[in-house]
């Protein structure tokens, strides 16, 4: 907490509490105070916060596609290439053992992060789609023909497509958890389609299109009953809630870094150590392996054996820094504080005739995604990017979520720890003058 | 009939009369009021203009030597969008709307709109009613 102050405010929380409509919602928030950050020196830290956009200056609402980089970050990646470039893993120079000091480093602040148990099970992709692909396109050691995968009816494509190549390439079987008319997912339905031919459980932590939190660990605990394996994408959550690996007990866990402040090009895969030994590499190469000849090749140990070639060094480093940046500021303080955000941003949106928000539940991240009576979400976004906002517009690539919606897409205005309540009601005004110059 | 240039020239100069994008939008959004619709049967699969966010459908009919484009979108913006072309190319000879330019768009303050990475796919439509254009060519000659 070094470097951070904060200013309880119990007295403009609590008249928040009383003229919120949603009084559940402020109920979440704990007691009857908020924990205000120290936004301003925060969002100093953000240099692309002071720009404009179409003469405005920019609101950045679309924190769910990508989160913005603090100069900590920025500065890493120029630090790495000015002072101490150079391959990792390999030379015996100077150069080549600092490079690979802050990339182990970073490692273990992963591993510390996530409290997970050996920095080895930390492996380094190039982002989520990336850690997703690669337990897929192994799993066949665990679904075997006839068995049966459960994904959620809530996903991102990146967490659909995979798992339906690995059922065409074993002969298996998709099945879906549906979705409540809340956004919730149906979990009756899911403990109904757990069987002894279950073999996968993949779900999101928290959806990508509507933000609602999916009880995981109730998911994983049940899986497991069934000696099914489990991968939650931690897209989402990553950047915006405190994670225990250890206290979850998913298998396969997986994270992008730019949606936690990180560059993009990295990402995270974690795995307990047995599913990782277990999983083949889906990628041959340099620094993958341990003894290389025509004949055979043995493997390298963990983490290495899914590192195959040159990795993101850079991106690696500058993630470590991320973790340090968000450390500061404290990853309870961050949800608290975006939680007071949804809160708020919830109320005004309802505020605005005709609108209806789609996942509109308790357990939710700063994620708000919703339309205004018949008008097409991109025709809202097109007016208020005019405004300097920036929301997200179209099906965010969940179209089955859109499909069961029976909706073309949705505005998802998503929000980060260096947002502020001036900045919703400045998209809540944008807002306002879109629907009339559209109606 | 005015050629698509002169047509061009004059949305231009209507829309320069506006100073700030928002009137320039809200005009679009009352030409997107008079495109000449399709056909509600015409709304098929196969009209629909792939690269845009929202729905664009367009039907383009030979009537002589001519091509008439009628057309619609699930989205106010992109009907303005749509309007503003068809308002230039309909009723022209398919050689013409092969040939046309398209820098008017710029002109009109409408560049963003441009961009190949668009989600309006506004290069899509452009695309498709050239596609029209072309396939009809063929059979003018
Ligand atoms: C829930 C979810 N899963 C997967 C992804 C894909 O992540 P990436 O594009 O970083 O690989 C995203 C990104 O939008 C996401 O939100």
């Amino acid at each position: 907490m070094t470097g951070y102050f904060y200013l309880l405010e119990y007295k403009v929380t609590l008249e928040r509490l009383f003229s919120s409509t949603d009084l559940t919602m402020s109920s979440r928030l704990g007691l009857t105070f908020a924990i205000m950050l120290d936004i301003k020196k925060i969002r100093a830290d953000f240099p692309i916060l002071n720009r404009k956009v179409n003469g405005q200056p920019l609101i950045y609402f679309d924190n769910a596609a990508t989160s913005q980089k603090p100069t900590q970050v920025i500065d890493k990646i120029v630090a790495y290439y000015t002072l101490y470039n150079a391959n990792i893993h390999r030379g015996v120079h100077a150069l080549s053992q600092e490079a690979t000091d802050h990339f182990e480093g970073a490692r273990e602040k992963v591993r510390a992060f996530f409290n997970i148990p050996l920095a080895k099970q930390v492996i380094f992709t190039s982002g989520n789609t990336h850690s997703i692909n690669a337990v897929a396109s192994g799993a066949h050691v665990f679904v075997k023909k006839e068995d049966e995968v459960i994904v959620s009816a809530v996903e991102h494509h990146s967490n659909i497509v995979p798992w339906q190549m690995l059922c065409e390439r074993v002969g298996a079987v998709l099945k879906v958890i549906p979705v409540l008319d809340d956004g919730r997912l149906d979990m009756h339905a899911y403990h109904n389609l757990l069987n002894s031919k279950t073999a996968f459980v993949v779900v999101n932590h928290i959806s990508n299109a509507l933000g609602v939190t999916n009880p995981v660990k109730e998911i994983i605990d049940a899986a497991h009953q069934y000696d099914a394996m489990t991968l939650i994408d931690g897209a989402q959550s990553c950047g915006h809630m405190k994670l225990d690996m250890q206290a979850l007990d998913a298998d396969f866990y997986t994270m992008s870094g730019h949606k936690m402040c990180g560059p993009t090009g990295i990402g995270i895969l974690y795995g307990k150590e047995e599913a990782l030994n277990s999983l083949p590499p889906y990628q041959g190469g340099g620094e993958m392996i341990d003894q290389v000849s025509f004949e055979k090749t043995t493997y390298a140990g963990l983490p290495h054996k899914f590192e195959a070639g040159t990795p993101n060094i850079a991106g690696g480093i500058a993630l470590g820094a991320a973790i340090d940046y968000l450390n500061e500021i404290g990853m309870e303080n961050i949800a608290a504080y975006e939680h007071g955000l949804l809160v708020y941003g919830t109320a005004q949106i309802k505020n605005i005739p005709g609108a209806k928000i789609y996942g509109d539940v308790t357990d939710k991240a700063a994620v708000i995604s919703f339309n205004v009576a018949s008008l097409h979400p991109y025709d809202i976004g097109t007016i208020v990017d005019k405004l300097g906002v920036a929301v997200r517009t179209g099906h965010h690539c969940a179209q089955p979520v859109m499909e069961r919606f029976k909706i073309p897409g949705t505005i998802r205005a998503s929000f980060a720890f260096y947002n502020t309540k001036e900045e919703i009601d400045v998209m809540v005004q944008a807002l306002q003058r879109a629907v009339t110059m559209l109606s | 009939m005015a050629s698509i240039q002169e047509i061009q020239e004059e949305i231009v100069e209507e829309f320069s009369m506006f100073d700030d994008w928002m009137q320039r939008y809200e005009y679009m959004i009352d030409l997107g009021k008079s495109l000449p619709l399709i056909d509600e049967s015409l709304k098929t699969e196969d009209r629909i203009i792939k690269g845009c966010q929202s729905k664009v459908w367009v039907n383009a009919e030979l009537e002589s030597d001519k091509i008439a484009f009628t057309a619609d979108s699930d989205a106010i913006i992109t009907k303005g969008i749509i309007a503003i072309l068809i308002r230039a190319w309909s009723g022209q000879k398919p050689a013409d709307i092969i040939a046309a330019k398209t820098d008017f768009i710029d002109e009109i303050g409408l560049k963003e709109h441009l961009s190949p990475t668009r989600a309006n796919g506004l290069v899509s439509m452009i695309k498709q009613l050239k596609m029209y254009a072309i396939a009809y060519q063929t059979q003018v000659n």
